[in-house]
């Protein structure tokens, strides 16, 4: 039992050790805890011991008392300390010898247990493990068991001593210190060996193998004899108390749900059968919000694999495709050319497309739209053929050259017979209308703005805008009488001659050459005037001077009574033109955005229309009176029915650019406009009696001629009095008409 | 007075609209959780008419789901399945984390699972509405099949479509269902018509992916999920209604036949059945064995008038299909080993052909090349050095022109090292004013029986058809000429006159101007339509307007391309010349 308890100890001593192999050997078996001592016990005893001394002066110290350049440069050169250091070395190194003797000593001796322990093993001193420099001035070096001083021994070894030594003594080599006896010792040949043995890290026993066979003590065959003797423990009789708390923890845990008995593999999830065996339609009513997807494009020819050689790039459309953004390319891949079959690579993009149009199906917001899908010929409007509508201007027939500058208004004689024109170059001309014939010529020195002739057809007088006068013309291109009598109307003028009401205004006379040349009389307004306009019964004449700043740009002059008035006394915006009612007494002044409808006889306004365009440019008025268009520079043209409001029945858009003059037909459903682009177009405006029918707009035709000059196309466009004919004149200093 | 006050957006379309956030707050689920319920209930955010309305009049850009499919989703035990198995992830990392690898073991054989089963038929109630939305599912399920059976996705998920495009595929040769095939350079087009819908897929080529980092595979996994678990059911179905044994089996005789062969060389057990299904050589096994087609003969209806031309048209279109069914019926094949073997095993099954290969190429194959009785075979190289003196040796492309024109082409532009032609899509059904490659305008009239004589004369026509058109369009331009001449003479005159020389005032014999009655018309025609348009109204005007920019834009692309075309054959044809010199 004793040896147990002490094999016991050193086993736990080896623990202590740290020896990894033994710490493995034993993890191993951890069961068979009593078995294993006597298996390691022989192997553990030296470095056992070995540990028990202090080992922390560590190989190297060892090394320097076995070598022969003992001395450093460093000692103090005391003989003491110096022999202190080398027994030190010789100390550690005989330790294990003295172990390895005691072991050896204990195979061979019965009793064991004489060498117990091993702090016993060298008694001779009993100081014990002090450093011996304490005793260095003492005469003795400690102890011996009886309690006797141990003499130090005579040593008068000094360094030359020492040195005869190493030279003479042929054992000096292995002659060491004991510095607890302070006797010197000469180690035998098998304490030599065994020292170099360890020093080279073998084992100590020369007859250890430590490349036995291992016996695989615990193996998978069953033995008919117990490895133990021992009687089993109690405890494997009786439940345990611990599984017990753990499988009522497990019970717990199954009866409250917290863990599920193992699933049975469940293999029907790949299992098929007939899904829509029975179709009911209580799951369709969800489906009416849904959107099925629009499937993917079927592919065209141009992503064949040996497409035709139209549908290939050339080289500026590749470079255009991979200039634009991937976004914005038409076709996402480019179209290639592959003799065979065999040199089709994979396409690179393959798995990109297919995610994105995973991404498209789950994340793409989708709409229903309404597609149009309209023949296009139903859009456009089912009008009367312009055949029937006829007649109308359809071709031009004749042109009227003589000007130099661009011709800004003509006006046509009541009976259709003559022609007047004003143009830029300072000249009026009267043409024959049907022969195109220059009747005559009156320079009146000045850019002509408008030229107007007198709607009476009793008289022929044609007034004229020119600079800040206007010009009342008796062109004498008619019979006598007429002549004559438009003669008397200046004349009578003369006689009952009462000055103007206003004092900016002066009639004045012509005399001299402008009276041979026709002109009769002159006003002269105190800015430039812009357009003239003649009542219809040809007694009072109105003048247009544009001006922001005052309200002085309208006066109604009365050629009989050589009278004139300003008939507004506020500034209502930009006159842009005026216009009598054909009939009633009614005064139509257009400003830039709107028209305004004065009522002559009870001084008042009646109607402002708004025409909704930037800015108005010219007015005509229908000869009925219930219809007005206004022509503006925005290329629109405006129809007003005066009955039906104050907003545009209708605008035409059919211009391109600014629409310059615009003219009603008096006996003809006729209105035509004229425009910056060169063109004039006619159109068919029956206006019914019936209240209740809107007025009936088509267009028939679009007269082209003039050629447009300095951005200018058609300055001015009317109608023939009597015949379906219009006569336009533009910018190109010529006056055309078409019939 | 009275009643409480309206406050906005709290009724119309802002209640029935909401936004991502909030539906997953609501559903209390990740994000990708979310994802995956909505790609797997197809559910898709709305674009609502009014956005502004919706969003509360903000107008930042947002996505809108509808209401009514969020409180929809709230009811669906796949949510829970989802919360489940989020738990099982934090239970299972916990058991790791505390090194309690029984716990986790057996938390692992628990792990929960889900069906999407339900699922399936919520969303297409019939049949029908599954067939119609199967076309992405095909595309996806192949592609998934050739991917590489390694890392991107679990391999079960990448045998699971291997079979079931297999079957399909099956099923499209037993039906003889298929219509078109398109060599593109993106893969192979399929368009097969089952049961009257049209479903048209895309295989890539058999090469390996090189994946992309820039794509989520978990959400194409998840898609896939979704799409074989349909195409299980839909094979199921359509295998039944064809008298099929559903998983498909070999027939017992072509069973014993493909035994022979040493069957390990090719397959490890597991996969040997669907290997040996996709040789796609072998008949299957029937429910009711060797019973007899039975062809569904339109039952003849006493009809008259009007009725009785469609009818006439639809049996001719009836009878067509009949003959392209059978088009390689008789034919026997030969694939070379350079060929794509599949796609061609496929597509000349599908048309009643026999075709065989290598055998160390796949299993399946049922004679070899030294078949005397072989008509054809399939050659993609250059040049061939043993050659048979009683087959064609033809390009594959032969076999796909054939299909899709629905005759037996001639086979001299397909031989060995000829230059092929072109390989036209079939998917194409060119209207009037399109333009048409003058191959097609061939194989139709190829298809009409004609000879190659007629198609040089009709090939002219077309040329003056188009230079009509053409031609249409100057004249609108031809009236402000003949002004302008006179105009000119006029001026001539002028200048003359005004330089005071003499008019020369001689009377020349007046020409009579023959007037074409019809082009006059044609112009007064124009002419009313031009001032018609003019009188439209402003939205209309848009639209017209719209309509013919996109008409117009049409036919310039389609004289484009003729132009490209013609330049093309010009320089072909001075390059012959060239050569003959």
């Amino acid at each position: 039992m004793a040896e147990r308890s002490r094999n016991m100890r050193s086993q736990e001593k080896t623990e202590d050790t740290k020896n990894v192999r033994e710490k493995m050997a034993r993890k191993r078996s951890k069961d068979d805890y009593e078995e294993k001592p006597e298996q390691v016990f022989d192997f553990n005893v030296i470095p056992a011991e070995e540990d028990d001394k202090d080992l922390s002066d560590s190989e190297d110290s060892v090394y320097s008392g076995l070598d022969d350049s003992g001395s450093d440069s460093d000692e103090e050169g005391s003989d003491d300390e110096e022999g202190s250091d080398e027994d030190d070395g010789i100390q550690q190194l005989k330790k294990p010898e003295v172990a390895v003797g005691v072991a050896a000593a204990e195979d061979k001796k019965e009793d064991e247990y004489e060498n117990d322990s091993s702090d016993e093993e060298d008694i001779r001193n009993t100081v014990g493990n002090i450093p011996m420099e304490w005793y260095k001035d003492f005469p003795h070096i400690g102890y011996d068991l009886d309690g006797k001083k141990i003499c130090k021994p005579i040593r008068n070894k000094d360094e030359l001593d020492e040195f005869l030594d190493k030279m003479e003594n042929p054992d000096y080599w292995k002659t060491v210190h004991d510095k607890k006896t302070g006797s010197d010792i000469v180690l035998s040949d098998e304490q030599v060996e065994l020292v170099k043995r360890l020093q080279r890290g073998q084992f100590g026993d020369v007859n250890f193998n430590e490349y036995q066979p291992s016996v695989d003590f615990f193996s998978a065959d069953v033995m008919i004899h117990p490895v133990t003797n021992r009687p089993a423990d109690k405890r494997s009789f009786i439940p345990s108390l611990i599984e017990k708390e753990k499988v009522s923890k497990l019970v717990h845990a199954i009866k409250m749900g917290w863990i599920k008995p193992r699933r049975v593999d469940d293999d029907s999830k790949g299992h098929c059968y007939d899904l829509w065996a029975s179709e009911d339609s209580s799951i369709l009513a969800r489906h009416r919000m849904h959107l099925p997807a629009p499937k993917i494009p079927l592919p065209g020819h141009q992503e064949s694999y040996n497409p035709p050689p139209e549908y290939l790039f050339s080289d500026e459309e590749r470079a255009l495709w991979e200039q634009q953004d991937p976004t914005d390319r038409k076709l996402p891949f480019l179209p290639m050319k592959f003799s065979s079959l065999r040199q089709v690579p994979a396409f690179s993009r393959f798995i990109h497309e297919r995610f994105e149009r995973c991404l498209d199906l789950y994340l793409c917001p989708r709409q229903r739209k309404m597609r149009v899908n309209v023949n296009p010929e139903d859009l456009i409007p089912k009008l009367p053929k312009p055949k029937d509508l006829q007649p109308f201007p359809t071709t031009q027939s004749l042109v009227y050259r003589g000007h130099t500058g661009l011709v800004r208004s003509i006006s046509v004689s009541p009976s259709g017979q003559w022609l007047a024109s004003g143009s830029d170059d300072g000249s009026v001309r009267f043409w024959e209308v049907c022969s195109s014939r220059c009747m005559k010529t009156v320079q009146v020195g000045g850019a002509v703005k408008n030229v107007s002739w007198n709607p009476n057809p009793s008289v022929c007088l044609l007034a004229v805008a020119v600079n800040s006068m206007v010009l009342v013309l008796s062109p004498s291109l008619a019979d006598r009488q007429v002549v004559s009598s438009s003669e008397q109307l200046l004349v009578s003028q003369q006689e009952t001659e009462i000055m103007e009401g206003l004092g900016n205004v002066s009639w004045i006379e012509a005399e001299g050459e402008e009276q041979c040349q026709g002109i009769r009389l002159k006003i002269q307004h105190p800015k430039a005037v812009h357009q003239v306009a003649w009542h219809a019964r040809g007694d009072y004449l109105a003048s247009v001077m544009p001006d922001h700043s005052s309200h002085l740009q309208v006066f109604i002059h009365q050629i009989s009574r050589r009278r004139s008035q300003n008939p507004f006394r506020k500034n209502k915006g930009l006159v842009q033109c005026v216009s009598f009612h054909p009939v009633r007494p009614y005064f139509f002044v257009a400003t830039q955005r709107s028209v305004r409808i004065y009522n002559l006889v009870k001084q008042e306004m009646t109607k402002k229309l708004q025409a909704n365009s930037k800015w108005i440019s010219s007015m005509a008025v229908h000869p009925g009176g219930d219809h007005v268009i206004c022509g503006s520079y925005d290329c629109r043209l405006s129809w007003f029915d005066l009955d039906l409001s104050t907003k545009p029945y209708k605008m035409l858009r059919h211009h391109k650019k600014a629409v310059r003059g615009v003219a009603y037909h008096r006996l003809y459903p006729l209105f035509a406009s004229a425009s910056d682009d060169g063109s004039v177009i006619v159109c068919h405006g029956t206006v019914y009696n019936d209240l209740l029918q809107n007025p009936l707009i088509v267009p028939v035709k679009v007269l082209r001629g003039h050629v447009p000059t300095h951005d200018l196309g058609v300055l001015d466009v009317t109608f023939h009095p009597t015949q379906p004919w219009i006569f336009s004149s533009g910018a190109d200093a010529t006056i055309r008409l078409f019939t | 007075m009275g009643g409480l006050q309206k406050k906005k957006f709290e009724r119309g379309s802002a209640t029935s609209y909401i936004t991502r956030n909030k539906a997953r707050k609501k559903l209390q689920l990740s994000l990708p959780d979310f994802r995956r319920l909505c790609i797997l209930k197809g559910i898709y955010p709305h674009e609502p008419k009014h956005k502004k309305k919706v969003n509360k009049g903000s107008t930042a850009p947002r996505t809108f789901y509808l209401v009514k499919d969020i409180r929809f989703l709230l009811h669906e035990p796949i949510v829970g399945k989802f919360r489940e198995y989020k738990i099982f992830v934090r239970r299972l990392k916990k058991a790791y984390g505390k090194s309690e690898y029984s716990d986790a073991q057996r938390l692992k054989s628990n792990k929960p699972t889900y069906k999407l089963d339900h699922i399936v038929k919520e969303r297409y109630p019939t049949f029908v509405d599954a067939l119609r939305d199967i076309d992405d599912a095909l595309c996806m399920c192949f592609l998934f099949s050739t991917f590489a059976r390694t890392g991107k996705c679990h391999v079960q998920t990448i045998q699971l479509c291997r079979r079931l495009t297999v079957e399909w595929m099956n099923y499209v040769i037993v039906s003889r269902a298929l219509r078109k095939v398109f060599l593109s350079i993106k893969g192979i087009y399929y368009q097969a018509e089952v049961m009257g819908q049209l479903v048209t897929w895309l295989v890539p080529y058999q090469f390996s992916h090189d994946h992309p980092t820039d794509v989520d595979y978990r959400v194409m996994a998840t898609f896939t999920e979704f799409y074989t678990t349909l195409l299980g059911f839909i094979n199921f179905k359509l295998y039944h209604s064809i008298n099929l044994v559903y998983p498909p089996k070999l027939d017992s005789k072509s069973e014993l036949e493909l035994k022979e062969e040493n069957e390990e060389d090719y397959a490890m057990g597991s996969e040997c059945s669907v290997e040996k299904l996709s040789a796609l050589s072998a008949t299957l096994a029937r429910v009711v064995s060797s019973a007899e087609e039975e062809e569904a003969q339109l039952d003849q209806f006493p009809v008259e008038g009007e009725d009785l031309e469609k009818m006439e048209v639809r049996e001719k279109e009836q009878k067509e299909l009949e003959d392209q069914k059978k088009i390689f019926e008789g034919l026997k094949f030969f694939v070379n080993r350079e060929v794509p073997r599949e796609s061609l095993a496929f597509v000349i099954g599908c048309f009643g052909g026999k075709v065989s290969w290598d055998k160390s190429v796949a299993i399946g194959s049922t004679y070899e090349e030294t078949d005397e009785t072989i008509t054809h075979q399939i050659v993609d190289r250059p040049n061939i050095d043993k050659r048979y003196l009683n087959r064609y040796y033809i390009q594959p492309q032969w076999v796909y022109d054939c299909i899709n024109a629905k005759i037996l082409l001639p086979v001299e532009d397909y031989f060995l090292g000829v230059t092929l032609p072109p390989h036209l899509s079939p998917f194409v059904e060119e209207k009037d004013g399109d333009y048409i490659p003058p191959e097609k305008l061939k194989i139709m009239a190829l298809q009409r029986g004609e000879t190659s004589a007629q198609q040089e004369e009709e090939e002219e026509d077309d040329d003056e058809e188009e230079e009509e058109e053409e031609g249409v369009d100057a004249e609108d331009n031809d009236d402000d000429d003949d002004e302008d001449a006179d105009e000119n003479n006029l001026k001539k005159m002028e200048e003359q006159r005004s330089q005071g020389k003499s008019l020369n005032v001689t009377v020349t014999p007046g020409k009579v101007k023959v007037q074409n009655r019809e082009r006059l018309e044609q112009s007064e025609k124009a002419e009313e339509k031009r001032l018609a348009i003019m009188m439209m109204k402003k939205r209309e005007k848009y639209l017209y307007d719209k309509i013919m920019f996109g008409k117009k834009r049409k036919i310039r692309e389609a004289n484009k391309l003729a132009a490209k075309r013609k330049a093309y054959d010009d320089s072909e044809k001075a390059k012959k010349k060239k050569a003959r010199k």
